[in-house]
């Protein structure tokens, strides 16, 4: 709540500085009788955004410093015993601390993490006057030096259009930071993984079954215990993968070429937005539909055919998802047999060839490039789907090409490893990290092979 | 090169054999292409009625009324109505003696086993009642309480009286009961209170997703006040600011690559920095809506570059005329022309946030919450993370229960969809 009532202080205190600069500018005109450079509320906005964007730079650079601050000013308020123990680590001291201070206590804490609470404590209550008093102490200052540069030379208008252009640059830059951010959380703990684990034991093992440190700490003895072999987890997705496709191919692609060359304009204006419905669908609801409904209904055809499906298998996981991508084959491949020029198609019929062999040698060839690479974006969107592989493709490591069976897939270990507490130090923790790298080096790859292709291919008309 | 030359009519015929073949293999593809189409549909129109189906009962269970014994004194001791007053009384008790008196259970196992027949939230709502009617104590009122999902499954008949009983979740005894309050009209079966008002519950009959919508519109209003505004003027700098060279490329290339990125490695990022690195508090709608801004940002960058692409360059250019600067030109009249391509953009991007499961679990939202957040600092869970949740329980009520959320939720998209198409239709203007 501080931190809510501090920001309407602070904004409060900016709209003040627009009714006094809008104020000054009038009375300008109004006593020296003379046309200002800029209308008024230039004025009125450039004092606001003068108090205003220091201050709340102020402010973040505080909420975000904070914290860290107290993390490497507490490490003193750690016993020394504590720190020479055999098991000490600081994230999970801090983490016992932190808890403390919000009053999450489980079982009986020793009395330094108390009395490390208690000093963290005063801290935040001393932070919070600081952070308080400076974030107001600056936008008033600042706000009354550019209430300062007010006067009948100060082009005002222009002063502030630069502030905006600067403020649009700054956040067209978010997505070059977000990238960053990406990067920088996958690599650095997968660098950790590798350290752990050699990469080739990773890329080219056959076994996975991550156990957390701790289990092998017990059953002292058993290194090795876990295994981060990645080769099934790669194969379950490719399974999955294939079976989505064989689902998603010829139904996506007839439904393509259906809408774009046989249908009336009123049938497509139709049936394409009631197909993209199937993307808009979240795919919890999809792995639920695969859950509860496909899975037993694969599972009691495959008895009376003398099948033994799993429970959780991957041609349940890869129907529905097959189901889920056809969209993003149909739309696109329709866009791009669309944008085939009508001259293409009234030579084949000049030379008396009927629509099937029009559309079959020459529209579709024209149009491959761009089909092929809607094929590997709809891949691409397979092989980061999450929750239906999550819900029903199962968590066992099979290495098998069986769809019937269960298999698991990167994303599901991703979301089984990392949901629910973890301690970041553990390889099966940084496992995840690792299988995330290669999901988006996967992924991005085949982004930028479909763009290729596309650029590559692409035949120039007109 | 001895070859036969085709008189005219040679050719004829063999054109018009060969056509009823050609004929029928362009039918042909025109067949494929309707069955694709029909398949297609049959899976939706299949997705959606098999979740209505098993959904629509959802949003019903079953009732006894039971007529209860306001009594000030053993159900608030106090007489103060605080919430201690009202805990330390007998509320459970009053209503399980009305309970008895009806269906007559003879030795202590067969009361046990009839006390659960009423669901266990019998208390809490005795102690709602009389907070909002202090009136009702002294009288004797018919008050509707909830029965136990093992009852309501035997209602709505999934547990079947002809299993024997050892393989049977209720006893015969139970059974019993239920029919002699039955016979005795008390059992109604209505539209349920629990579903849209109750909150995170582990016992099936109480379990609503109140606390589930409510976290989903703070996630999604934080997931809006950040990625609107930066879509926004990432575009608006995109489009009109910003010269072409290596950085707006470079830019450009990230935005597009960011589309791609599964969502998963969102929740990733947003567990390493935002959790791990900022400090920040796990299960909190602030970081789950920062995580999906984060997300829906492409989606919003690229439709509002198409709508400001699509206003023409002589607007800008009558503007420019006027002697409008670069910016008054931009927030005069390019913005405003382009804002409902930006908004049918927007609308759909929180579409997809609000669908969103996989970053959310990373970032744990997924842990049992029974208190309603209150602001984003609350932890809280979201719609699709509490489907998720309810998905993995067994008891036949949660499987109804999540088919019914998941309707809320597919409601929910359907209308914000509509409203996107409604908005591309009536505002956006074609020059």
């Amino acid at each position: 709540m501080f931190n809510f009532y501090l920001l309407v202080g602070i904004i409060s205190i900016s709209f003040i500085f627009f009714i006094i600069g809008y104020n000054e500018a009038k009375n300008i005109k109004k006593i020296n009788n003379i046309k200002l450079h800029s209308l008024s509320h230039y004025y009125g906005i450039f004092v606001l955004l003068a108090s205003l964007l220091p201050s709340l730079g102020m402010y973040f650079i505080f909420t975000i410093g904070d914290d860290l601050l107290f993390a490497s000013l507490i490490q003193n308020y750690v016993p020394i015993e504590v720190v020479k123990s055999e098991d000490y680590n600081f994230t999970i001291v801090l983490a016992q601390i932190k808890n403390s201070v919000e009053g999450l206590i489980f079982g009986t804490p020793d009395q330094w993490v108390t009395d490390a609470a208690e000093v963290w404590k005063s801290w935040v209550y001393q932070s919070q006057i600081l952070t308080s008093i400076l974030c107001i102490f600056t936008a008033i200052i600042s706000g009354f030096l550019g209430y300062r540069k007010i006067n009948h030379k100060f082009r005002s208008r222009n002063a502030v259009e630069k502030i905006v252009m600067s403020i649009l640059a700054v956040s067209s830059i978010i997505a070059i930071l977000t990238t960053v951010a990406i990067i920088f959380s996958v690599v650095f703990e997968s660098i950790r993984f590798f350290a752990l684990i050699p990469y080739d034991e990773f890329l080219f093992g056959t076994v996975w079954n991550p156990q957390f440190e701790g289990a092998e700490r017990a059953g002292s003895g058993q290194e090795g215990l876990s295994q981060y072999g990645a080769i099934p987890l790669f194969a379950g997705t490719f399974l999955i993968s294939i079976i989505a496709l064989c689902v998603s191919v010829p139904i996506g692609l007839f439904s393509a070429i259906y809408l774009s060359e046989y249908a009336t304009s009123k049938e497509r204006a139709f049936f394409k937005p009631l197909l993209e419905i199937l993307a808009g669908i979240p795919t919890v609801v999809y792995g639920f539909f695969a859950a509860l409904t496909v899975a037993p209904f694969l599972r009691s055809s495959g008895s009376v055919l003398g099948l033994d499906v799993a429970s959780e298998s991957a041609l349940a996981a890869g129907l529905v998802m097959g189901i889920m991508i056809i969209p993003f084959i149909s739309s696109l491949s329709d866009d791009v047999i669309n944008a085939v020029p009508q001259s293409l198609r009234d030579a084949g019929y000049g030379l008396g060839s009927t629509k099937n062999e029009t559309v079959m040698k020459i529209v579709l060839p024209a149009a491959l490039p761009g089909v092929v690479a809607s094929i590997i974006l709809a891949v691409s969107r397979a092989v980061g789907e999450t929750m239906i592989v999550v819900m029903a493709a199962g968590l066992a490591a099979n290495l098998t090409a069986n769809p019937l069976e269960a298999v698991t897939t990167v994303t599901s270990q991703i979301v089984t490893i990392l949901v629910g507490d973890q301690e970041f130090e553990s390889a099966k923790t940084l496992s995840a990290f690792a299988l995330a790298l290669t999901l988006i080096i996967i992924t991005l790859g085949m982004n930028f092979y479909a763009l290729h292709i596309v650029k590559k291919y692409r035949e120039q008309y007109e | 090169m001895n070859k036969k030359r085709i008189t005219p009519l040679e050719a004829t015929n063999t054109v018009k054999k060969s056509i009823v073949k050609r004929r029928s293999k362009d039918n042909r593809l025109k067949l494929y292409g309707r069955i694709a189409i029909g398949l297609a549909v049959c899976f939706l129109l299949f997705l959606f009625y098999s979740i209505f189906t098993k959904g629509y009962p959802g949003f019903f269970q079953y009732y006894v009324t039971l007529d209860i014994n306001f009594d000030r004194d053993r159900i608030d001791p106090k007489g103060d109505l605080s919430d201690n007053s009202l805990f330390d009384g007998e509320a459970s008790k009053i209503v399980n003696e009305s309970l008895f008196s009806i269906i007559e259970p003879k030795g202590r196992k067969a009361k046990k086993q009839a006390k659960k027949i009423v669901s266990s939230g019998k208390d809490v709502r005795i102690a709602k009642m009389v907070k909002n009617d202090p009136s009702l104590f002294g009288t004797i009122t018919k008050v509707k309480f909830a029965l136990d999902d093992d009852i309501d499954s035997f209602l709505r008949g999934y547990i079947k009286r002809e299993t024997p009983e050892s393989e049977r979740r209720i006893s015969d005894k139970v059974i019993g009961f239920v029919d002699k309050l039955n016979q005795d009209g008390r059992i109604t079966y209505e539209f349920s209170d629990y579903i849209l008002k109750g909150s995170a519950s582990g016992n099936p009959e109480m379990a609503g997703i109140k606390g589930a919508f409510i976290g989903s519109m703070l996630t999604l209003s934080v997931c809006l006040l950040i990625s609107f505004p930066l879509g926004v003027a990432t575009a608006v700098y995109l489009e009109e600011i910003a010269k072409k060279n290596r950085i707006t490329e470079f830019i450009e290339v990230n935005i597009n690559n960011l589309a791609a990125v599964p969502s998963v490695v969102f929740g990733i990022m947003g567990l390493a920095i935002f959790i791990s690195i900022f400090g920040m508090p796990r299960s909190i709608p602030l970081v789950g809506g920062m995580v999906l801004a984060l997300m829906t940002l492409p989606t919003i960058i690229i439709s509002s570059r198409a709508a400001i692409r699509a206003v023409p360059p002589s607007v800008r250019d009558a503007a420019y005329g006027i002697g409008a600067s670069k910016l008054q030109v931009i927030f005069h009249h390019v913005i405003p022309l382009a804002m409902p391509g930006m908004l049918t953009g927007t609308i759909i991007g929180m579409a997809q946030a609000l669908g969103e499961t996989a970053p959310l679990l990373m970032i744990g939202m997924v842990a049992f919450i029974v208190d309603i957040p209150n602001s984003v600092m609350d932890p809280g869970t979201v719609l699709p993370v509490q489907i998720f949740m309810w998905a993995d329980f067994a008891e036949r009520m949660f499987i109804q229960k999540t088919s019914a959320a998941i309707i809320v939720l597919l409601g929910f998209l359907i209308s914000m969809n509509a409203l996107a198409v409604y908005l591309r239709k009536k505002l956006e203007r074609r020059w």
